[in-house]
């Protein structure tokens, strides 16, 4: 087996719905072994994008590639992919481990056997003893075990999950997420997921594809989008954070507020040449407040007023009013009054974004 | 055990709720349950006679062996009819969706007649292959127990489809993804999944043919030939005068008709699941140009055969009486039938008697199933179980059943046995009538009530509406679909009705049903056409003028 082509390739591909546009010339891979989340709002076409991968839906154009082999025409069945539906599919009329067992019947594996290797499944994911119940009787986060021990029993090349964490209550959604992330790294094969919740996705992909309105915005580690992404869009939807108009000069940025020109040192640049205008990311935990006063004056410290203050347990989230336009959210865990004057300071290199 | 211990113990509400129901109780008790008690005592002294009477075991053995054939071959037709609708998109699509559901535009009688016309031993079809095939004989014989399972697979396959399309369209498409994607094929896709999970509406609606067939009059009636059926020997009974062999013949029927019910209730439970999901399978465009056109040639022929019938009754209803005999289509046409009905007393008459009739039936329906209704759905009180149970209840017994049982029940005026003397007066026929159509009217009313959010009428009383003005303002107003769909479809089923209206008729207050039998057996095709157009033409545009009021609604 040759290195590179070991894994998915989604080449280019394009699909529209009654003249829309779903997915737009996406394109990325899914190496041997890895976790990749497909990330965006809902219409971003990642949905769409899936169940392309899937087989359930053919691009208007583009390929599928998996294993060095060009996969866009193969029927789902033919394509050996494991599949965890959004709802989890899970047969109603069956029971959970005949439902665990389906696809090891289409194989034509005897009754036994399958039920031996069910039965086995079922125990991986902590349902032993739950098999013969009829799968409404299960809790939901029971459900999407089943789903997923379903998906990978038959052994899947690539496993294909749709929010596989949505229909989860808040406090059971967190617990889940490491422990499908363990469940799909033990299955060994590579996986693709779709989540509205960038936070499932830090939690669970080796790597992320940002789509948005059908474009793949970025592709890279959880990292990488956090403190480099490659546009307005990207640090946007990730993480919470203000974008302040800038100018690139080396490898720092001059920002100009009410008429002062501040400099910010930059971490990246997102290929903006020196003197190229853009806008830095200021995210909550780059920024800190600085008493007024304490140090008038001094370099790198912004003039702010306090908009309002909300209580978030550990300490509390202020919205900085800097000129009549830009308004930032900093955290800080002493007590200001709404209406003060403060200083505001940028206390570590920020990215920058055309 | 006095009445107010029976309805104390409870709220005052609760009280109120059971005494409102009381009229209602004893309207069904009279009309419904008195009948039919009526008829299984009149049968008892009779049984050795029913048991003794080979046709009578042949007839029940006959009529058991159609309900189940017909069962059978609207299965055959309605369901891949359904998944070729729902599932599968190609040239002619629209057309043959449109043109399934006309065979439920033809009242029992008419699709019997229309079936002689383009099927029977001169029909127009019969006749063409006769002469494609050079035969010297005609092909078939329109009679028997084929033809009856014909004309029924024709009209009932209806529900089946109507049923499993329901049903396809709120199917979870991703059940089916799953099992493609796990390795199944077409056959096992649909074998352990797909079917599986349409079994409430397969079983619904079998159900629905079971009990239309079983109780089928005229296709019987009119080609059985030496067929017998139950509903025809209860006729036959009557006019021998052997009412007591009626009696039995009628409980064996309503026996059996029950029996269905409970062993499909009985099957339908054993798979108590419903089939979850809010749909979302799209219509799979056809690529192959050769299966695309295969597919709109069969739809073309599927359409016409669905429309021949209609046009049959139409072109007759042109024809001249009379002259139309060994030709292949009639020979002389006129538009005086349709005259003939608005102008000669004697033609009038019937119509005149069908719509008031079915008027007056429906009326009564209306305020009976509004009021039952209500109750039922927004309500909880002792003896609400069994209000629901008995409006339900006329829907299966065979219409022959019903009428028998009020042949028993109103042939007498004895007020101490609670008997009046309705039978041979022009009431009676509107009794029968209300009686049939207590389920449909019900199903209707409640079925839109139960959409309504139980708590608006307390909220309109908190507001400090009086009762009737929360009713007035705030629940007929959510029951109006339910309401208006009742109403056209019971006021539709009454004007053409049949089976109860051959066995209860006066010569006064014939219906247009039995006037058609009438002109029919003096050989006047036309004039029996241009009723049968009439009818048609009253259904489509009550289901027309149905569909818009549910449209305007949303």
């Amino acid at each position: 087996m040759s290195g590179g082509s070991d894994g998915l390739i989604v080449d280019a591909i394009a699909r529209s719905f009654n003249g829309q546009r779903a997915v737009d010339q996406v394109s990325f891979e899914v190496r041997p072994g890895e976790l990749v989340a497909l990330v965006g709002a809902s219409g971003s076409g990642k949905t769409t994008t899936l169940r392309i991968v899937a087989g359930y839906e053919q691009p208007d154009s583009g390929r599928v590639l998996f294993g060095g082999q060009d996969f866009t025409r193969l029927g789902p069945a033919k394509r050996g992919f494991g599949m965890v539906f959004q709802h989890y599919a899970l047969f109603p009329h069956m029971s959970v481990i005949e439902n665990v067992a389906f696809g090891l019947e289409a194989r034509g594996v005897g009754r036994a056997e399958r039920r031996q290797r069910a039965g086995a499944a079922l125990e991986r994911v902590g349902l032993d003893g739950k098999g013969e119940r009829m799968v409404q009787q299960l809790s939901g986060g029971e459900q999407q075990r089943v789903a997923l021990a379903r998906a990978v029993l038959i052994e899947p090349r690539l496993l294909l999950l749709d929010e596989p964490l949505s229909n989860l209550d808040p406090t059971l959604r967190a617990s889940t997420r490491d422990e499908l992330r363990a469940t799909l790294k033990a299955t060994k094969a590579p996986a693709l997921f779709v989540t509205h919740d960038q936070d499932d996705a830090f939690a669970i992909a080796d790597r992320i594809v940002l789509l948005s309105l059908g474009h793949v915005l970025q592709i890279g580690s959880s990292e990488d989008l956090y403190d480099r992404p490659v546009s307005r869009q990207v640090a946007k939807f990730i993480g919470h954070a203000t974008l302040v108009h800038a100018r690139r000069h080396g490898d720092s940025a001059d920002v100009t507020i009410d008429g002062t020109t501040h400099q910010v040192a930059l971490s990246s640049f997102a290929g903006l040449s020196d003197g190229e205008t853009g806008a830095i990311v200021l995210r909550p935990e780059a920024v800190e407040i600085v008493p007024r006063g304490e140090g008038r004056g001094t370099d790198g410290e912004w003039p702010a007023v306090v908009d309002s203050r909300r209580f978030a347990g550990a300490g509390f989230v202020y919205r900085l009013r800097l000129d009549h336009e830009i308004v930032i959210e900093v955290a800080s865990r002493s007590r200001i009054d709404p209406g003060t004057t403060v200083g505001m300071r940028v206390t570590r290199p920020v990215p920058m974004v055309p | 055990m006095t009445i107010a211990s029976w309805l104390g113990g409870r709220s005052r509400a609760e009280r109120l709720a059971t005494l409102a129901a009381l009229p209602l109780l004893l309207i069904l008790a009279w009309t419904v349950i008195y009948p039919n008690v009526s008829v299984i005592a009149g049968s008892f002294g009779h049984w050795k006679e029913f048991a003794e009477s080979p046709s009578d075991v042949e007839a029940l053995k006959n009529s058991i062996i159609i309900a189940v054939a017909s069962v059978v071959a609207s299965l055959a037709i309605g369901v891949p009819l359904a998944f070729l609708l729902t599932r599968f998109d190609f040239p002619g699509r629209t057309l043959l969706r449109a043109a399934a559901l006309l065979p439920a535009a033809l009242p029992p009688l008419v699709g019997v007649i229309s079936f002689l016309f383009l099927y029977g031993d001169t029909g127009v079809i019969t006749r063409v292959t006769q002469i494609v095939l050079g035969l010297k004989e005609v092909p078939w014989h329109l009679n028997g127990i084929g033809a009856i399972i014909f004309i029924h697979a024709y009209t009932m396959y209806v529900y089946v489809y109507l049923f499993v399309s329901a049903g396809l369209e709120r199917y979870e498409s991703s059940l089916d993804e799953a099992a493609i994607g796990l390795g199944a094929g077409t056959f096992r896709r649909l074998t352990r999944v797909t079917l599986p999970l349409l079994t409430p509406a397969i079983a619904g609606s079998a159900l629905l043919v079971f009990m239309s067939a079983l109780g089928s009059f005229s296709a019987p009636y009119v080609f059985g030939g030496g067929i017998r059926v139950l509903s025809t020997q209860i006729l036959n009974s009557k006019l021998n005068d052997a009412i007591g062999l009626a009696y039995v013949e009628t409980t064996v029927l309503a026996i059996s008709a029950v029996a269905g019910l409970m062993l499909f209730r009985w099957l339908e439970g054993k798979r108590l699941y419903v089939a979850p999901g809010k749909g979302g399978a799209s219509r799979q465009p056809v690529r192959s140009r050769s299966a695309r056109i295969g597919l709109a040639c069969a739809a073309g022929l599927i359409v016409l055969v669905l429309v021949l019938p209609h046009l049959m009754i139409v072109l007759v209803s042109f024809a001249k009486d009379g002259a139309w005999t060994t030709q292949m289509l009639p020979p002389e046409y006129t538009t005086h039938n349709y005259a003939g009905l608005f102008t000669t007393n004697q033609l009038w008459t019937p119509i005149r008697n069908s719509i008031v009739m079915s008027v007056l039936a429906t009326a009564a329906d209306l305020v009976f199933c509004v009021a039952g209704a209500y109750l039922i759905v927004t309500r909880k009180f002792s003896g609400r179980k069994l209000l629901e149970t008995l409006v339900a209840l006329p829907w299966a017994i065979p219409g022959t059943a019903v009428a028998l049982g009020l042949l028993a029940t109103f042939n007498t005026n004895d007020l101490a046995a609670g008997k009046i003397l309705l039978v041979g007066t022009f009431w009676i026929l509107p009794l029968a009538y209300f009686v049939r159509n207590i389920p449909l009217v019900s199903q209707a009313v409640e079925g839109s009530l139960r959409q309504m959010d139980l708590s608006l009428e307390s909220a309109a009383r908190g507001l400090g509406a009086s009762w009737w003005m929360a009713v007035r303002r705030v629940v007929l107003p959510a029951a109006r679909p339910g309401i208006v769909a009742g109403a056209l479809l019971a006021c539709v089923t009454a004007v053409g009705e049949f089976v109860a209206s051959i066995v209860l008729y006066t010569h006064g207050n014939r219906p247009i049903s039995i006037e058609i039998l009438a002109q029919l057996r003096s050989y006047a095709f036309g004039t029996a056409s241009a009723y049968s157009a009439l009818l048609i033409g009253l259904v489509l545009i009550m289901a027309l003028t149905a569909r818009i009021a549910e449209s305007r609604m949303k």
